[in-house]
């Protein structure tokens, strides 16, 4: 029952007026950047970060979990107004979404993508509370050598579950580790890879500049080449009896609901997997299970309901491993960990001793944020549609504008300016080549925890490496770490050996 | 484009070694009195293996049934070329002209020749988006942005706000 009692003192912080403002204001500008299409939760809040100095640490926290909340609602309005997926984390939203709003059922699709959406959000934060404390508590236990197995493990779910290619994957893994090694070394204090004395390498490579520099300008860029054409919006209005209609279809699929829910929630816990595959999964699963099967695809509101339902569910299972570990379950929440480490409070099970305050109103504001956000975003329909017709050219200049500016404003160094024009178009260049971005921003949040905790370990046992495998739980880790990394090579050869077999047949 | 592909895993090669180069600044191999590796040890090792990597994405490319993943529309070519470009010229216009000359060139750029868009939109986005920045960084946040010769027009702003 104590967790009742903090959860009810955490929504006297989240209820306060200016945490209630923020939450209303991170939600609504998250529905805008996720409406836009290209930009997803990842990239707003890369590019607003910078933005959130001006307020408090704890409430800037709120307002970036508001615009990452914000953002998966927001995600399916492009998907369902322009056929094209608001963030990748939509995609499975438009194989239904589109097709109603070309049968004229625009404004039922939002309505249910909206309250699926809202469905989701909120299991998912039911199940956040109920795990939340008990992992902090099991996390408690964790030494150096647990945490590097633990982010040994996060990586190697990349390479074994990503589902993109492994060599590719690793590259992207070590490259965001070495610029994160960059700086001064953690435990001797020398500069290292500083390229030539150039002083603003001294500090290290800021993961701010990595994710506004990949996130907003690489993102410009693939948006500049992809848009050639402006697409057209299916113009949506929502009337009080279609909303009641809505709330009565949506009320016959709460098997479908509460099921990729549950499915999200845990999915979108492992650092590779999250709301794209979670809401592809939670499509595949409604499709099978449903009584007419060939209905999906061509404007069934259950196609709509099921992946909005997990891919929200799944924003919020990836906060959990970084709140209470430290281990971020998205690049989305890599940043969100960043800007906590930023502002001087570390993820982890010690915030939930030294900072409940900080860590119950978070939580509670996930449920204010929820709601807010179907509220807003059921409202804000007909302002979505005129928002959509404004031109790339005026989204992408004002996009790099504040990419440059915020990119300056937390260090003041042009360097890092310079650094993210790189990082953007370096960026840019590596997914066109089909490079993971995800892993390299990972990697780059974790590198340093990574490094301190391997070598802190090595250092207390006086340089013995079976340390690692020796204590039970790092053991554990780095066996299932081994397991994921294995799993391409098994499914390689699999693959060959039926090659092999195919011609016999 | 097969050959993108290549060149792109040439260079993560060519950066793999130079970040080795520099690594080896530090030691590289077990800090016997300390315990644990050396300072390099952690970006050498790693660039090594991300050498290995990106060496066996080359050498698969070379394979008959290679598949390019590099797709590019050519027609895109000039107007990814001028974004980039325009960027850099901002970004190094900023120290010298100050960040309230370059952006607004920027916007006016970007919005009127790239974008082809009237002189209504582009002339209140222009004169618009440097007022937001400046009460939001400066006078908000009291972050200074570069100025470079403009500075001194800044003075009874500066009076005026702080």
């Amino acid at each position: 029952m104590e967790m009742f009692a903090l959860l009810a003192d955490g929504f006297a912080t989240s209820l306060s007026p200016i945490n209630l403002m923020i939450v209303i204001l991170g939600v609504t500008a998250g529905l805008f950047i996720g409406a836009m299409p290209g930009l997803g939760s990842v990239n707003g809040v890369a590019i607003v970060l910078p933005l959130t100095f001006i307020v408090p640490p704890s409430s800037a926290i709120i307002l970036l979990a508001a615009i990452y909340y914000g953002a998966m609602y927001g995600g399916a309005v492009s998907s369902v107004l322009l056929g094209i997926p608001g963030a990748s984390t939509a995609v499975a939203t438009t194989f239904d979404g589109r097709p109603m709003a070309q049968q004229g059922k625009a404004g039922l699709a939002l309505i249910a993508a909206a309250v699926a959406s809202f469905v989701g959000g909120t299991i998912s934060v039911v199940l956040f509370t109920l795990f939340a404390a008990p992992l902090a508590d099991v996390a408690l236990a964790f030494g150096p050598a647990e945490e590097f197995a633990l982010v040994l493990m996060a990586f190697t779910t990349f390479v074994g579950l990503g589902g993109d290619d492994v060599l590719k994957t690793i590259v992207m893994i070590c490259l965001g580790l070495v610029l994160s090694t960059v700086g001064l070394d953690l435990i001797s204090g020398q500069p290292r890879l500083i390229f030539g004395d150039m002083p603003g390498f001294y500090s290290g490579i800021s993961f701010l500049v990595l994710a506004i520099g990949v996130y907003g300008v690489g993102e410009v860029l693939y948006t500049i080449e992809t848009s050639k054409t402006a697409p057209q919006v299916t113009p949506a209005k929502i009337t009080f009896a279609e909303l009641g209609a809505g709330l009565k279809a949506m009320n016959k699929l709460w098997r479908t609901m509460s099921l990729g829910s549950v499915m999200g929630f845990f999915v979108g816990m492992l650092p590779a997997a999250g709301a794209t595959p979670a809401s592809l999964m939670a499509y595949g699963i409604a499709r099978q299970t449903s009584k007419n099967p060939d209905s999906f695809g061509k404007g069934n509101i259950e196609g709509v309901a099921a992946p909005e339902t997990a891919n929200n569910a799944a924003s919020t299972g990836s906060l959990l491993p970084m709140l209470t570990l430290g281990i971020p379950g998205s690049p989305t929440t890599a940043l969100l960990l960043g800007g906590m480490v930023m502002w001087g409070l570390v993820p982890g099970p010690m915030l939930f001793i030294e900072q409940p305050d900080f860590v119950w109103g978070l939580i509670s504001s996930l449920y204010t944020a929820n709601a807010a956000a179907v509220l807003i975003n059921i409202a804000l329909i007909p302002l979505f549609v005129w928002a959509l017709r404004m031109p790339f050219t005026v989204l992408c200049a004002m996009v790099l504008v504040l990419c440059i500016v915020g990119g300056y404003a937390p260090s003041q160094k042009m360097h890092d300016v310079w650094l993210i024009a790189g990082f953007g178009v370096a960026g840019y260049l590596l997914r066109k080549a089909d490079y993971p971005l995800a892993p390299l921003v990972l990697a780059l949040v974790l590198g340093p925890l990574m490094e301190k905790s391997f070598r802190q370990t090595l250092i207390a046992e006086q340089g013995n490496v079976l340390a690692f495998v020796e204590r039970p739980l790092s053991g554990a880790f780095l066996a299932i770490a081994a397991l994921f990394f294995v799993l391409p090579l098994i499914k390689y050869l699999r693959k060959g050996a039926g090659r092999r077999i195919a011609p016999a047949e | 484009m097969l050959t993108a592909d290549r060149i792109i895993a040439g260079a993560i090669m060519a950066f793999s070694v130079y970040f080795m180069w520099h690594a080896l600044v530090l030691p590289i191999g077990w800090n016997g009195s300390t315990g644990g590796p050396g300072g390099g040890a952690f970006p050498f090792w790693l660039s090594l293996v991300m050498l290995l990597s990106a060496a066996g994405i080359l050498l698969r490319s070379f394979k008959p049934n290679a598949r390019a993943s590099f797709r590019f529309d050519s027609t895109m070519l000039r107007p990814i070329l001028s974004v980039t470009a325009s960027l850099v010229v901002t970004i190094a216009l900023i120290p010298l002209a100050g960040a309230y000359v370059a952006l607004p060139l920027f916007l006016l750029w970007y919005l009127k020749v790239f974008g082809r868009h009237g002189w209504t939109l582009t002339l209140s986005l222009t004169v618009m988006t440097p007022v937001f920045i400046f009460f939001f960084f400066e006078v908000t946040l009291r972050i200074l942005l570069p100025k470079g010769f403009t500075e001194p027009l800044f003075f009874p702003l500066y009076a005026m706000f702080f």
